[in-house]
């Protein structure tokens, strides 16, 4: 039989025997199941820039934050004797001192004209763009993702009316009415916190930044509020919501769990990017000379002090900017790391 | 054999614009009335434009209808609040991939229903609730914690209806619940429609565009086109004895499983498009396509007649009718 | 005899995407002659538009035909470059899509979309060749050419623009008309109307047809030979009537069970084929269709399954073919 030559494979009678079902089933096996956000952080390790930008905001953190505990160096300490030193420059007392034996740390980036050491300061105006950029970001998205997820889900005439406010803020010049209400609110914030115990801690904060943190609040949220809107928008027309409404959901669910959690990728990624914003606004205010008061040291107010000895002291200059520069530049590269490790469009 | 379902001339108007003096509207569903006795299927069909899908979701209350009544085990319901009767009515969406939501897993998605009329004491009850109703429906525990992203269209169909079996209701509509699937899926999520309507004595309105699955499941089916419901009739006497000139060309036009059948039948293919349901043909909708059309049928609008027991037709020229 | 048009053999054609080699045509073999209508019929992931395409060289990207000979009306497909391939394209072989609402575009006429193509592949002046358009548009069907020439997409109905799509497929008057599922997104009324249209449009220019689809409906009406389609596999293949009347493989006869059929005078239960369609990313080593098949034997989870021939058209993939061969070779040695 020629088919018995064609057939380059040995067979016997046993293979054609049925299979059973557990052999089919054998078969058939489930993939390990991934949720978004696991799916996410997978996508997102795997991008070394956003990986490293990551990094860096870490080492910021602590650089800010925990390391002037153990700097032997304070912010408002005007060292007598140590003005204007150089990068590891040693004044003529610290020499004497360690002539005499003593442990006398270095300035590392050097000391300002008062006297105060360059480093922690650096420092502390890091913690205060830090705290400005993260707390004025998530103040944004608190107000505006309301905002915009009332507009968007009510619709209608709520909706028309609430973006027609978003629209008139929006056309209001920003920088003017920032330094207005710095201006304006400086005072009051005062007298308040002098006056009333409940507000005392104003004063512990600054009320610079309190002030930043009131205008920001004021005024930035509007550009998360369309996002949000249009958003939702989109979410509120899938039919797993249709779904929900069939149900018997109400609104209070069906923007809690459908649409707010759909919508948490975009967010998170917004907010994210708003913070080198937030930060950035917070420097100029500073360099204008409107943020927060000395003798608390901002990377902006920093940067407005060192242009007079740009030609001598250089360094106190470069310091602050490229800190700035660096702080903005992670963020954004955070952000446009986890934009592309959750935004849903691009999974395939 | 009681009522479970009736609607009394129902409308659906939708705006679309159009001045605050002159609105206009899109009439998607235009003064229907039919009923559904308990236990049974009525299948609805008709092409795009024609309202079935409106109709669904207007018995729901998921829109408010623009006028006409709607009438759930002989209580009126148009006006009432749905709440304790969204438990007893629920839909299967046509789109497995849209109607999920992606970030709740499977045991959420069923176990929202529960969760909503507060039908289990605890999580562990509610965890034993939602895996029984999946076995039900072909899946297993092992789902239950999975995403709809893993499952396939079919699966995914399954896990809808786990959804909308959940909380125990009497009145389903189905809408296009097959017509995205595989068509060796198709038979088995129709199979088990089946089963389920047999265990649980539901009550169906089947919407499809798929005459031969919607016959298979339908005791009734009503013939929709633009808005109007325009013949009504046991499911044999509909595909067989079939008396409006659209029902007629409908079933001709659907292509036969059968090449010898095919080669030798006759078919009526109508002239032109659908008309736009914004600006509808004066009088007899079907008039602008129909070949029986004569100058009554422009002006005046058939009324749905009972021309035999249980079958119902709209149409002025029965009489001369093929 | 007619001469042949188009000769598949072996065509292998697989997707690499960041997850993994997906092998969605996977030896594929058949021939054509002209005037011969086709219907190439699966489901998802059968592999059936991936077939169509590969013969235009037109495969999305990550694709490669990775195996196998495309002989097309004298040309080597699979060794020609994208230049050459543009040649022929809308040319010699043309194609229509399943969504007319996203195969035209939106920003340009109806007359400048059709006037694209034979100014591609012909000489005519942009006045030949709009009346060229208008005169194609006739041929369609479609009403009042000249104005709908200067329309656009949106303003046209579902039907009207697969119409619309024909006429730009046959603007060249090409031997070969690839159909991709043309009527599913459109009304059964105008399903049949389109459905005629191509059926008049064969006879008058002589053209042959490959009618992709998962309706089986449709291939019974338009097709005289089919091949059924299963991961990426021709798993049967043979004339119309031996696929309807005498199907040999598990799955077409499946197919076939679980249809409701309209004409029948009473409820007969539907039987389904169980189990969900093959994961593409990792096919089984045996006959992908294993799983899911009743008469499922122990060589078929192992091994791939040859071709059997039964008629002079008519062959299926399948163990339960070869068992009777085999048990007929036995009998005889």
């Amino acid at each position: 039989m020629s088919q018995k030559n064609k057939l380059s494979l040995q067979l016997d009678v046993s293979d054609f025997l049925p299979a059973n079902q557990d052999e089919k089933q054998s078969l058939v096996v489930m993939r390990e199941s991934v949720s978004f956000w696991r799916d996410g952080i997978r996508r997102f390790k795997k991008n070394k820039i956003a990986m490293t930008s990551l990094f860096i905001i870490i080492i910021v953190l602590l650089f800010a934050f925990v390391l002037p505990y153990f700097y032997p160096y304070s912010y408002e300490q005007q060292i007598r004797g140590s003005e204007n030193l150089a990068p590891m420059q040693y004044s003529q007392q610290e020499l004497e001192l360690k002539a005499a034996g003593e442990k006398v740390f270095p300035h590392i980036l050097g000391t300002d004209s008062l006297g105060r050491d360059t480093m922690v300061r650096l420092m502390y105006g890091s913690r205060i763009s830090l705290l400005v950029g993260i707390v004025a970001s998530f103040l944004v998205l608190l107000i505006g993702s309301l905002y915009g997820t009332i507009a968007a889900y009510f619709g209608g005439k709520v909706d028309l009316i609430m973006m027609r406010i978003v629209d008139i803020i929006y056309t209001v010049p920003d920088i003017l009415i920032i330094i207005l209400l710095m201006v304006t609110l400086k005072y009051p914030l005062k007298d308040l916190a002098a006056k009333y115990e409940a507000f005392s801690w104003i004063e512990t904060i600054g009320v610079g930044l309190i002030c930043i943190f009131i205008v920001f609040s004021l005024l930035y949220w509007v550009g998360m509020a369309r996002i949000v809107r249009s958003q939702i928008l989109t979410i509120k027309e899938m039919e797993y919501v249709t779904a929900a409404r069939a149900m018997g959901a109400n609104s209070a669910r069906i923007i809690r769990k459908h649409l707010l959690t759909n919508a948490m990728g975009t967010l998170i990624v917004m907010t994210t990017l708003q913070i080198p914003s937030a930060i950035f606004t917070e420097s100029f205010l500073s360099f204008i000379g409107i943020g927060v008061s000395a003798p608390m040291p901002s990377l902006g107010s920093m940067t407005a002090q060192a242009i007079d000895g740009i030609h001598s002291y250089p360094y106190r200059l470069l310091a602050p900017a490229l800190m700035i520069s660096l702080i903005i530049f992670s963020f954004n590269l955070l952000g446009d790391g986890l934009r592309d490790a959750f935004d849903p469009k691009l999974k395939n | 054999m009681s009522k479970l379902i009736e609607i009394q001339n129902l409308k659906q108007y939708f705006p679309v614009g159009g001045s605050l003096l002159k609105p206009k509207y899109v009439k998607a569903v235009d003064d229907v009335s039919f009923f559904i006795n308990r236990g049974e299927t009525l299948g609805l069909v008709g092409e795009s434009g024609c309202g079935k899908t409106t109709i669904g979701r207007t018995i729901l209350r998921l829109y408010e209808p623009t006028d006409g009544k709607i009438f759930y085990d002989g209580v009126d319901i148009t006006h009432v609040d749905m709440l304790p009767y969204r438990r007893k009515m629920q839909i299967v969406f046509q789109d497995p991939y849209a109607s999920l939501d992606p970030r709740m897993t499977v045991i959420d998605i069923v176990g929202e229903a529960i969760d909503i009329h507060k039908l289990a004491a605890n999580s562990q009850e509610r965890k034993e609730k939602v895996i029984s109703i999946l076995e039900r429906v072909g899946l297993n525990s092992e789902h239950a914690n999975r995403y709809p992203h893993e499952f396939s269209g079919g699966q995914r169909q399954r896990i809808g209806i786990a959804r909308a079996l959940a909380m125990d209701p009497e009145f389903i509509v189905c809408d296009e619940p097959v017509s995205a699937l595989d068509v060796s899926i198709q038979a088995q999520i129709v199979n088990m429609f089946e089963e389920l309507q047999e265990e649980m004595g539901l009550t169906y309105l089947f919407i499809a565009h798929d005459l031969g699955v919607v016959k298979h499941i339908s005791k009734r089916i009503g013939v929709m086109y633009l808005g109007k419901l325009v013949e009504l009739a046991d499911s044999y006497e509909l595909i067989f004895h079939n008396v409006h000139p659209y029902t007629k060309s409908l079933i001709s036009a659907i292509p036969i499983v059968d090449p010898n059948e095919a080669r030798t039948r006759k078919r009526i293919v109508l002239e032109g498009d659908v008309p736009s349901p914004l600006n509808p043909p004066s009088g007899c909708r079907f008039r602008t396509r129909c070949k029986y059309a004569t100058d009554l049928c422009k002006e005046s609008e058939p009324e749905l007649k009972e021309i035999s027991s249980g079958h119902y037709a709209a149409c002025h020229h029965l009489d001369r009718v093929e | 005899m007619s001469k042949v048009l188009l000769d598949m053999q072996n065509v292998r054609v697989s997707f690499f995407t960041p997850a993994g080699e997906v092998k969605a045509v996977n030896d594929v073999s058949f021939q054509m002659n002209e005037g011969d209508v086709l219907g190439i019929v699966g489901e998802s992931g059968s592999g059936k538009s991936v077939t169509a395409y590969s013969i235009m060289g037109l495969l999305a990207s990550g694709g490669r035909i990775v195996g196998g000979s495309i002989n097309f009306n004298g040309h080597r497909i699979e060794q020609m470059t994208e230049k050459e391939l543009r040649k022929i394209r809308g040319n010699e072989v043309s194609i229509i899509f399943q969504d007319p609402m996203t195969s035209l575009n939106p920003v340009y006429t109806i007359g400048n979309q059709i006037c694209e193509v034979i100014t591609q592949h012909t000489n005519k002046s942009k006045k030949e060749a709009l009346a060229r358009a208008e005169e194609l548009l006739r041929l369609v069907g479609i009403n009042e050419p000249k104005k709908r020439l200067k329309q656009y997409p949106h303003e046209l109905s579902g039907g009207m623009r697969q119409r619309v799509m024909i006429a730009i497929a046959l603007a060249c008057e090409p031997k070969l008309l690839i159909a991709d599922e043309p009527t599913t997104a459109l009304d059964v009324t105008i399903q049949a109307q389109i459905l005629e249209l191509m059926n008049e449009l064969k006879e008058k220019i002589g053209m042959s047809i490959i009618m992709i689809t998962h309706d089986l409906g449709v291939v019974a009406s338009m097709c005289q030979k089919i091949a059924v389609m299963y991961a990426g596999k021709i798993v049967e293949f043979g004339t119309v009537d031996d696929i309807f009347y005498n199907p040999q493989h598990e799955y077409t006869k499946g197919l076939l069970r679980s249809i409701p059929r309209m004409e029948d005078k009473e409820h007969k239960k539907l039987v389904p084929i169980e189990g969900s369609p093959v994961d593409l990313l990792n096919p089984p080593a045996g006959c992908p269709f294993a799983p899911r098949c009743e008469s499922c034997m122990k060589i078929c989870l192992r091994q791939m399954p040859p071709y059997t021939t039964i008629d002079e058209h008519h062959y299926s993939a399948c163990w339960l073919l070869q068992k009777q061969e085999f048990e007929k070779g036995g009998e005889k040695a």
